[in-house]
């Protein structure tokens, strides 16, 4: 009996947890095709009578530039160039200053350490004031450029953070192998630490993609227009005082969240190794 | 900043030093916006401790479908946080929520319940909100620790008699240490800062019932206007997550 | 606040600003200097006024380009550029854009109880010289107390609205019902008919979540128990006679069953939502349900909903609330003379009257318009006797944290966890100490 009972508890759970996560999803996506005749019923219409997709219709195709779905669009562009551009940033100062931890003896060097970990603890709001003061001075409020360096500013230090742990992985005798050889500092960075560090790189990336796509405060403050708005932004804004359009809002929420899903569902063995660096060092 | 009085609808911002966070000290809805954000951090962090663990648990036995089964554990917390909240506040909606239909349809409730409509209430929504998103954080980090531990230790206590609930206290909670450590420090860290889904699911209402003190930041500083207290505040969250996060690592460090 | 932290981020910031070069975004089309004197600029060089205004306000997104469009045929070389952002994110964003010193809009739209800090502030333009003595006799004086601020001018409204009464035509007819309710006392009786008859379970959806929604429906019932939010020398006078008792009604109306319990939780639009799906036979709402729950796109009770003015308390007089918004110039803005002539235009006479379909006009004349009646000859006659009696809420410059504070404790009162006097008296004591500190 407990030889049968073992293995059915570990497949009810399992079933239990699968649930779980995968029902508020499922309801996400399938009020995202119900007609609102059915959203809006009483008692609720579990499995809507029609699939209705004209809210996905109306998102890709309006080209009114005032339409909900336009502005969608474009704060997709921008979410997409966003994450684009700050990972490309953080990735070129994060893994030079990733380095300068890994090999490098320098003053000041522990208590640096702990200045990123501060910043990780301080609200953004207590900077976003200071942010958006700069960004005026530099003329880049409003446009991905702008939002993309505030991003840095946030997503570097888990560069460098995640970066280090595995620079430091790799023994450092292959590199003063190459040094030998008359390669200089960053000859030796770019020829040999980045090729064995290539898991690494992919992992950190994808987080940084991750955490620029996320951002919803900074990106609250420092866009208005279609120029900059990222995807989180236009979401929130399909719920205004006037017009809470559930239907919309949900049908937006699903596009926002494929590629984040998707990103984490293929390349999941990278999320996780990047999980557990991250976090064995903290 | 936080050390001027930064009233944007005053024509100057004279230096006041402290005096900022004296008053901040001295206003009761601070200290309720703390004790609020201490209780959402406590038990969202306890519930994902807990469910990471069982999950963790379950995870690490060998069962057909469980890499199936890790994969989909990963998808909460891909979802983007604002997408999160807006489909928790669609589920909670008081009239067409999917929420109030399932258990009105199951027979658990006989009328819809407006689970955002009251402060204890809404509280503990978006508590579930983020407890949902987050527990598959905990459980990974968690299934690494387990998979650390080598099996020889529980196979020599099996010899010794012990039942499986005396080897979970006796090998895998104290060698788990140092990942219940990361777990509650960094859901600490972010639930202390806990800002966009409420922002979403509730914006501070009702009652004040979801104001927590990053969301407590940010309506001083931009619908009163008071920068240097919005600035101060902040200041003031960071030293309370360093006290929060020293603490744990006190507790939790094995003596040397 | 210059901490080595900020002092690190900034350095952090400096260093990609300057690794990233020359890679500017966009530069801000035609910053020339002054800009002053006449409107007109040299063809050839363009200028880019920027206007700050809100998604789906009374005007459709459509009709504001419109609007703008029409400026821009008459004014050769000025080009209009229009932000939309939804009401919760204005005030913020403007404050936002001043607050840094370097505000890049011109014209941003205002909502009525905000004209006073942001005038304190410095962030928009004291315009009382500017306006023409036909602006002065022509608007309705009410409206005007939108943008005034210690008796001066800060812009100039352009959106008149005020809360009607909503009611679903086919359910008072079930109940037997000939009349729309006059007064409260009328509404109360008629919800209690409803009610016993069966015919909707919760005969009232109000807006009172926590916003400011909650406190436009607190102050029209005030109003009309002939209370105000403070008195002339801008003491709180709401936890007084009006104001208690306007709570007191909010109270025993949800404890009666004759108020939806959710109201708590509803903003304006979740109102319009319960009314079109026909849940609701009374909604108290702006003038933007109207032609929504008319849409039998949008709504299952189109061709049923009727409207008419706020109703009073039985002896006192009908005042409506002044919802209504205006435009103003901001500090930073480089062409001051020029983004007046955009205010003037928007809210010319023929231009609101244009577009009176979404939102009603400002000007008195326009109610006797043929075209403007057309539009819905039931609001418009609802409108035009509430326009003229229209009570604002107080333009002090801290407005907004008293507002703040009077939301909380006005939803304790109706989530039961104090008593009307207990909530009153809170937000009381708290606006006299904000009143102290100014």
């Amino acid at each position: 009996m407990r030889k049968l009972l073992a293995p059915l508890l570990t497949y009810l759970a399992a079933a239990a947890v699968a649930v779980w996560i995968l029902a508020p999803f499922a309801w996400l996506l399938i009020s995202s095709l119900s007609p609102n005749v059915d959203l809006l019923s009483r008692p609720l219409h579990w499995i809507p009578r029609h699939l209705d997709f004209s809210r996905y219709v109306t998102i890709f195709t309006s080209s009114d530039p005032v339409s909900s779905g336009y502005t969608f669009r474009r704060a997709l562009v921008n979410s997409s160039v966003v994450a684009f551009l700050s990972t490309l940033l953080s990735m070129a100062v994060g893994i030079l200053a990733a380095y300068a931890f890994a090999r490098l003896r320098f003053r000041g060097k522990g208590s640096l350490r702990l200045l990123f970990l501060a910043t990780y603890m301080l609200p953004p709001i207590a900077l976003v004031v200071a942010m958006y003061f700069i960004l005026g001075q530099l003329h880049l409020r409003d446009t991905v450029w702008g939002l993309a360096l505030v991003y840095s500013s946030f997503i570097t230090p888990y560069v460098i953070w995640l970066m280090s742990g595995y620079f430091e992985a790799i023994p450092a005798e292959i590199e003063e192998a190459s040094l030998v050889d008359g390669c200089t500092r960053l000859g030796s960075l770019v020829r040999v630490l980045l090729p064995l560090a290539v898991p690494g790189l992919v992992t950190t990336a994808i987080f940084s993609v991750l955490l620029a796509w996320d951002e919803f405060l900074y990106a609250l403050i420092m866009t208005s227009s279609v120029a900059a708005k990222t995807l989180p932004v236009a979401i929130a804004e399909f719920s205004g005082q006037y017009m809470v359009d559930y239907g919309m809002m949900t049908a937006g929420g699903v596009l926002a969240a494929i590629p984040p899903v998707l990103i984490s569902f293929l390349l999941q063995r990278y999320i996780i190794s990047g999980l557990l660096t991250g976090a064995v060092k903290g | 900043m936080s050390l001027h009085e930064w009233n944007l609808t005053m024509p100057r911002h004279p230096f006041v030093g402290l005096a900022n966070y004296a008053q901040i000290l001295a206003t009761p809805s601070f200290w309720q916006a703390i004790g609020r954000t201490l209780y959402f951090t406590l038990v969202s962090t306890g519930l994902e401790l807990l469910l990471g663990l069982a999950i963790a648990l379950l995870l690490n036995r060998p069962f057909r479908g469980r890499g199936l089964l890790r994969a989909l554990v990963l998808l909460p917390w891909a979802l983007p946080t604002v997408v999160n909240g807006i489909m928790w506040r669609w589920i909670d909606n008081p009239d067409y929520g999917a929420l109030n239909a399932l258990l009105t349809q199951a027979g658990l409730l006989h009328a819809y319940r407006n689970w955002l409509g009251s402060p204890w209430s809404a509280l503990n929504m978006v508590i579930l909100a983020d407890v949902w998103k987050m527990t598959p954080l905990a459980a990974l980090l968690l299934l690494a620790g387990l998979q650390t531990i080598p099996r020889e230790l529980y196979e020599s206590a099996a010899i010794d008699g012990a039942g499986g609930w005396r080897q979970f206290l006796g090998i895998t909670l104290p060698l788990l240490r140092t990942s219940i450590l990361i777990v509650l420090v960094a859901r600490t860290i972010e639930a202390f800062k806990v800002f966009d889904i409420i922002y979403i699911m509730t914006r501070g209402g009702p009652g004040d019932g979801t104001m927590t003190i990053a969301y407590y930041a940010y309506t001083q500083a931009f619908s009163s206007l008071l920068f240097g207290k919005g600035a101060a505040i902040s200041y003031l969250i960071a030293l309370f997550i360093l006290l929060l996060s020293v603490g744990y690592v006190r507790l939790l460090r094995p003596a040397q | 606040m210059l901490t080595r932290r900020r002092t690190a981020v900034v350095a952090l910031l400096a260093a990609l600003a300057i690794g990233l070069g020359a890679c500017g975004g966009s530069t801000s089309g035609g910053s020339t200097a002054g800009g002053q004197g006449s409107g007109m600029q040299p063809a050839q060089q363009t200028v880019t006024l920027r206007l700050l205004t809100m998604k789906q306000a009374a005007y459709s997104d459509q009709d504001v380009q419109a609007m703008a469009k029409g400026f821009e045929e008459t004014h050769p070389g000025v080009q209009v550029d229009i932000t939309f952002v939804p009401y919760e994110s204005l005030h913020d964003k403007i404050t936002a854009d001043q607050a840094s010193g370097s505000g890049v809009y011109d014209v941003v739209l205002i909502d009525g109880m905000w004209t006073g800090e942001f005038a304190r502030a410095g962030f928009i333009r004291d315009v009382t010289d500017r306006w023409t003595p036909a602006m002065q006799s022509g608007i309705f004086e009410s409206s005007k107390d939108i943008v005034r601020f210690n008796g001066r001018l800060y812009g100039v409204p352009w959106i008149n609205d005020t809360k009607f009464l909503f009611y679903n035509k086919q359910m008072l007819a079930q109940a037997g019902i000939q009349q729309p309710p006059k007064t409260w006392e009328e509404l109360l009786a008629d919800a209690r008919l409803l009610k016993q008859k069966g015919i909707v379970q919760y005969p009232i959806a109000w807006s009172w979540a926590q916003a400011e929604a909650v406190i436009c429906d607190f102050g029209q019932l005030m109003f009309s128990e002939g209370g105000h939010f403070l008195d002339e020398k801008n003491q709180p006078a709401f936890q007084t006679d009006g104001g208690l008792q306007a709570l007191q009604f909010m109270v025993q109306t949800l404890k009666d069953g004759l108020s939806n319990p959710h109201s708590i939780s509803y903003l304006e639009d979740d109102v319009r939502q319960v009314f079109s799906q026909g849940q609701a036979a009374f909604a108290l709402n702006w003038t933007y349900m109207y032609a929504l729950a008319n849409d039998p796109k949008q709504s299952k009770v189109a061709g049923q909903v009727g409207v008419v003015p706020t109703p009073a308390f039985s002896g006192k007089p009908a005042v409506g609330i002044n919802g209504g918004m205006g435009l103003a110039i901001t500090k930073s803005s480089a062409h001051p003379d020029l983004a007046w002539q955009l205010i003037e235009t928007m809210s010319s006479e023929p231009v609101e009257n244009k577009y009176a379909a979404l939102s009603l006009p400002i000007w008195k004349d326009s109610y006797q318009q043929q075209s403007v009646i057309a539009t819905g000859p039931e609001l418009v006659q609802a409108a035009e006797s509430q326009f003229a009696r229209m009570e604002s809420r107080p333009n002090v410059p801290w407005y907004n944290q008293m507002s703040t504070e009077l939301q909380k404790d006005i939803q304790s009162a109706l989530l039961m966890q104090a008593t009307p006097q207990q909530a009153l008296q809170r937000a009381a004591d708290f606006t006299r100490q904000l009143a102290q500190q100014q």
